[in-house]
């Protein structure tokens, strides 16, 4: 088995596949990708299973050395990769040679990006997920002198090597949701603003839990503690609208104004703190 | 009027009936039934249906094609259907520690409540609890028949961290925090270690409705 050491770890990055299913009645996380279709597509064009580990790199990436022959592809936010100083592009796949070393450099757009290897890391699977999540794995984030597995892939000929171009849902200020159980407790003044004004993630935004700058003032009773979900939009007694992230608890008592598409999850997920972002309502089909 | 229970969507790929929203154990075993009848029928794809106090969370793949449907009709199925329904009860004494040095609020609640701490701790420690699910963290109880006299609101600003092992109390419920993490009024401080480490490993122990 080859390893990607780690010579700097960035800001942020952690393993991440489809996440443990099947496991919230333990309360326990689903995890996984943040953005499910960037790290979709780095695995598509690789040929690997759907539920390969790949790495989520947020706005600055790490450093490695690969110490056997691979392919890559990098999906998601452009975060300026290069392989041994030769600039990569996203959504293309490269072949790596053994000692060659991968690093990121300016942010161009998005905020995660997705590293996956040929047959994908082969990271320790927990809970019948590689996925790294705070309180369930030993490890939540990539550390300098981590040894990340792969299994070695020779060189392939480049058959079609053209880069597939950058889905507009990253840069896209749109987040779709669907009204959620307790939407209808809302006034018509705070529903109003909810679907007019602009919202942005806060810097205590993580993979737990995207939270709003912005507030919503509202009078809305605590509920009976029910089930929730990622992309479930809770609203605090004070006013704060917190976007239930991969990691996210299973439960909460707070109302739950809003859920988020699929779709909106992943566009969120590729937001800085203080992006300016809008609230879309869509209906169920 | 309104009839339970209210089946609605949950993002699309998941589907949420609730019942009447109270906690009590007439209520959960109502929705225990037709957990059981769901998990019983034999839909095609993988799901999971998980229940909180008055709520069940059946959630799927994305591939299930009308799924929204399918549950409809086992609704309306079950609705017909009379299914024997029993559940074994299992008592377990877990020791809490009251002292002050880890019972942040103890103090707070007491001067709301108007009863001394000794009375708050006799309040506490005098019933059984029901488990009705496991949520919010991994292997966090939610323990019902708190006595109404320790009723008490969720903080408006939860406590950025609560120790593993505290044991709160937000609104009807008291629950055990098996980690460290933000969260409710804290009555009480550590509990022993033992149970923490049986709680790790075996949280099927505390499944629901026991």
């Amino acid at each position: 088995m080859a390893e990607a050491e780690i010579i700097q770890p960035g800001l942020f990055s952690s393993i991440q596949d489809l996440g443990r299913l099947g496991l919230r009645k333990f309360g326990v996380p689903v995890s996984g990708a943040m953005d499910q279709q960037a790290a979709g597509m780095a695995n598509l064009m690789l040929g690997n299973e759907p539920d390969a580990a790949v790495l989520e790199i947020t706005l600055q990436g790490p450093k490695m050395k690969f110490t056997g022959p691979t392919q890559i592809a990098i999906t998601g936010a452009d975060l300026s990769p290069d392989l041994d100083g030769v600039k990569l592009e996203n959504n293309k796949v490269y072949n790596v040679q053994t000692g060659q070393v991968l690093s990121f450099g300016r942010r161009i757009y998005g905020y995660r990006a997705y590293l996956a290897v040929k047959n994908g890391f082969q990271t320790e699977m927990l809970l019948k997920s590689r996925s790294w999540s705070p309180g369930i794995t030993p490890h939540n984030r990539l550390e300098r002198g981590m040894k990340l597995p792969f299994l070695e892939s020779e060189e392939r000929s480049s058959e079609k090597n053209a880069a597939v171009k950058p889905d507009a849902y990253i840069t896209s200020a749109v987040i779709e949701a669907f009204r959620g159980p307790e939407y209808e407790l809302l006034s018509t003044s705070e529903k109003e603003t909810l679907e007019k004004g602009h919202f942005s993630a806060a810097k205590e935004s993580n993979r737990m839990g995207i939270q709003f700058q912005e507030k919503l003032e509202n009078s809305l009773q605590p509920i009976l503690t029910g089930p929730v979900l990622p992309g479930t939009v809770q609203l605090t007694p004070s006013g704060i609208l917190i976007v239930l992230m991969r990691d996210g608890q299973t439960t909460g008592g707070y109302p739950r104004i809003l859920q988020l598409s699929e779709a909106g999850i992943n566009t969120l997920a590729q937001k800085l703190p203080g992006e300016k972002l809008q609230l879309k309502l869509i209906k169920y089909k | 009027m309104q009839e339970y229970p209210k089946i609605k969507r949950l993002g699309e790929r998941a589907i949420l009936l609730e019942f009447e929203p109270e906690i009590s154990s007439e209520i959960l075993k109502k929705v225990l039934r037709v957990k059981k009848f769901i998990q019983e029928k034999s839909l095609k794809q993988d799901i999971e249906v998980t229940n909180t106090f008055n709520s069940l969370l059946v959630s799927y793949s994305p591939s299930i094609e009308d799924a929204y449907g399918e549950i409809f009709r086992l609704f309306e199925e079950f609705s017909g259907a009379k299914i024997s329904f029993k559940y074994e009860r299992r008592l377990f004494h877990i020791p809490v520690c009251y002292d002050e040095s880890f019972a942040f609020d103890l103090e707070e609640i007491s001067r709301a409540k108007k009863f001394s701490k000794e009375e708050i701790i006799g309040l506490h420690s005098s019933v059984d609890y029901l488990v009705y699910f496991t949520g919010f963290l991994p292997g966090f109880l939610y323990l019902g028949g708190l006595p109404e006299t320790l009723h008490f609101s969720r903080k408006i600003h939860p406590r950025q961290s609560v120790p593993k092992g505290a044991v709160g109390i937000g609104e009807k419920q008291t629950g055990i925090y098996p980690q460290s993490s933000p969260g409710d009024g804290i009555l009480s401080g550590i509990l022993l270690f033992l149970f923490l480490i049986q709680l790790q490993i075996h949280p099927a122990k505390f499944d629901r409705g026991i």
